[in-house]
């Protein structure tokens, strides 16, 4: 078991023929992923990787019956993108393209509105990953294992580190969702906790927060209310100064707000074990 | 990228929205010059931080030799880590009262939120602790923007009834720095009613969204070379890297900015300081880690650079090659610990040791050396 994605997903691909988008393809199909269509306007009819290529993603879908997309335009066409997955009837959207404006996301939040089948992932994010089943991103299947501890982050790399300590570990994973850096994102770690919470395969969780917000305080409230999943967290960013962005475009201190300390005792004061390094989550979760 | 005072009046004054008549200075002779053709003036220093006014970078001058003395103090001064590159001398107002009016992004509720006060010039943050009910929010579609009865029922719950029709027209105006400029924050505080009842911005506050920047090319053309940000950031951006100075001694470079932030931590923990954040991204291409490391030497203040490199699919070999020849290139002789993982890792270690550079295992392990070796140089 596993949530959102796993070896039945049927994925378009949207950018399909651009380097990342065929790089990445190819890796998700390696992994098992039913890639079933891509899209990429103008060239509509061809096959890329295998795959039959369309013109747009009402096309893909009316063809092959996709069901989740993965998005891998670049920053400027990244909103519209998402726009036209979710009015295609796409119930997951993962978008892995960094750099789209900030009002583009607002606007984009509330167009999904209407369309509250479809999740969004990301944008700025590595995606998800199902071990052994399927992928939608560009987390790399060797750090991964399957097993029963969901892992949850903000952050690409340190995702790649905790996977790796885990398998490393004969920790398995059941899924792994990288939500994003932006400001302004689609599923929340709440979100993905909810969803975690009612799948009966997976039995711990990590978090992997980081600096900006209040959405690691909003895990924290959801955990606190009561949850059978056995949880660790951990948050970059203890030494960032005030009004800085760090690198991410949400991870940022406005004044006292969105600090790591607050995101720490948030997870302390619902039980939950804060790890001081990423080395440190596997002892936490024996 | 945080407007100065003056430009953000600029896009406001662009907006149709009135700004007390106000003039530019960057030497004193100017700043004297442009109190003998506004009268009474506040000489204004122009940084894109808040809290200028306590730093002793506004000074009221009734004359234009005041405002030749003030411009000689403040032009030059550093607030906060920005140098005053110039002053901006506005005419005083003859203020009745002083008003809020904002918009900014409500990450919680993933959108804008605006918000009108009666309870002006004062740290916005500051009144919603102290009196939250005297905030009035709104949430403005995104699509369409704020309509006429909405800004209407806002003018209402702040208490500005009689404020109705010139408020609307006001905020309307505001709201297009949303659509027009890509602003994440557009902050009038205060907005001044004057004694003759026009409605007029005291001050400006415009935050437009770097990821926009290709939507506002126009802006950073005219802008961006203005303000003097920290020297190590500005060559940073030019050389396309995402870079943060800090106050510590240690460079760090690392890709990916949650690994980075968090080695920021680690070497802290070890006690040591980290110099900057440099996140050199999926890749770390040789190029990009030589332009960051060349960004580090660069500040006299480094000690030692710690490079911490997780390979997810990039391979540990190539990124240890790019790393040496970047050290030779730039003939880098302060300690070098490198922590690198991933692909080939076993490869990229050994090329390293092979080059002089014990490889830490984890980002611990190499923080704690790094923070030795920095130590030890000192003494």
């Amino acid at each position: 078991m596993s949530i959102l994605v796993d070896s039945t997903t049927r994925v378009v691909v949207q950018g399909i023929t651009g380097r990342e988008g065929s790089f990445h393809t190819e890796q998700m199909q390696a992994l098992g992923t039913k890639v079933v269509a891509g899209t990429s306007p103008g060239k509509g009819g061809t096959t890329h990787l295998g795959v039959p290529v369309f013109n747009t993603v009402a096309d893909a879908v009316e063809a092959t019956g996709a069901t989740a997309s993965g998005i891998f335009v670049p920053a400027p066409f990244a909103a519209d993108a998402i726009m036209e997955a979710a009015s295609a009837g796409m119930t997951l959207i993962v978008c892995i393209s960094e750099g789209i404006p900030i009002q583009d996301m607002i606007r984009v939040k509330d167009f999904l509105h209407g369309y509250p089948l479809a999740r969004l992932i990301g944008a700025n994010c590595p995606g998800l990953i199902t071990p052994g089943q399927a992928k939608i991103g560009i987390i790399p299947q060797r750090i991964t294992t399957p097993g029963s501890i969901g892992l949850i982050s903000r952050s690409g790399t340190l995702t790649y580190e905790v996977g790796t300590a885990l398998s490393a570990a004969g920790m398995g994973q059941s899924t792994i969702v990288g939500i994003g850096g932006d400001p302004v994102l689609g599923l929340t770690f709440r979100d993905v906790l909810e969803l975690f919470e009612k799948d009966e395969a997976t039995t711990q969780v990590v978090i992997i927060g980081e600096i900006g917000g209040s959405d690691e305080e909003h895990a924290a409230e959801f955990i606190a209310r009561g949850s059978r999943l056995k949880a660790v967290a951990f948050i970059s960013g203890r030494t960032a100064p005030e009004g800085k962005r760090m690198g991410h475009a949400g991870a940022i201190v406005s004044g006292n707000r969105g600090t790591a300390k607050s995101k720490e005792e948030a997870f302390r004061k619902a039980g939950v074990p804060v790890a001081e390094t990423t080395d440190d989550i596997v002892g936490l979760l024996r | 990228m945080k407007l100065l005072e003056y430009q953000a009046k600029e896009v406001l004054d662009s907006l149709g929205i009135a700004i007390p008549p106000g003039l530019v200075a960057r030497t004193a002779d100017e700043a004297a010059a442009a109190a003998s053709r506004l009268g009474p003036v506040a000489v204004k220093a122009q940084v894109p931080v808040g809290g200028r006014g306590k730093a002793g970078g506004i000074k009221l001058a009734g004359t234009p030799e005041e405002a030749r003395k003030a411009a000689e103090l403040i032009i030059g001064m550093d607030i906060k880590g920005f140098k005053v590159p110039l002053v901006y001398c506005e005419a005083a107002l003859e203020i009745e009262r002083e008003l809020y009016l904002g918009f900014t992004v409500d990450r919680d509720a993933r959108a804008n939120i605006l918000m009108l006060s009666a309870k002006g010039g004062m740290d916005i943050e500051q009144v919603a602790e102290e009196s939250p009910d005297s905030i009035a929010r709104l949430y403005p579609n995104p699509w369409r923007g704020p309509l006429d009865f909405e800004l209407a029922q806002l003018a209402y719950d702040a208490g500005l009834g009689e404020l109705v029709r010139p408020l609307t027209a006001l905020i309307k105006k505001l709201y297009r720095a949303i659509p027009d400029y890509d602003a994440l924050t557009a902050e009038i505080n205060p907005l001044v009613v004057t004694k003759a009842g026009d409605i007029v911005a005291g001050d400006a506050k415009l935050e437009i969204d770097d990821n926009a920047a290709w939507r506002h090319k126009d802006l950073e053309q005219r802008y961006g070379a203005v303000i003097q940000g920290d020297p190590y950031e500005v060559e940073a951006k030019k050389r396309g890297l995402t870079y943060v100075s800090l106050e510590g001694d240690i460079g760090i470079i690392g890709n990916g900015a949650g690994l980075c932030m968090s080695t920021l931590d680690l070497v802290q923990r070890a006690g040591g300081q980290a110099a900057n954040f440099c996140d050199i991204g999926g890749g770390a291409k040789a190029e990009v880690v030589e332009n960051a490391l060349a960004v580090i030497l660069m500040n006299r203040r480094v000690k030692g650079v710690l490079i911490n490199v997780f390979g997810g699919i990039t391979r540990g070999d190539e990124v240890a090659k790019g790393i040496i020849t970047a050290r030779d290139n730039l003939q880098m002789e302060l300690p070098l610990v490198v922590r690198l993982s991933g692909t080939r890792e076993e490869e990229g270690r050994e090329i390293l040791r092979r080059n002089g550079i014990e490889p830490g295992v984890s980002a611990w392990e190499a923080a704690q050396k790094i923070v030795e070796l920095t130590k030890a140089g000192v003494r």
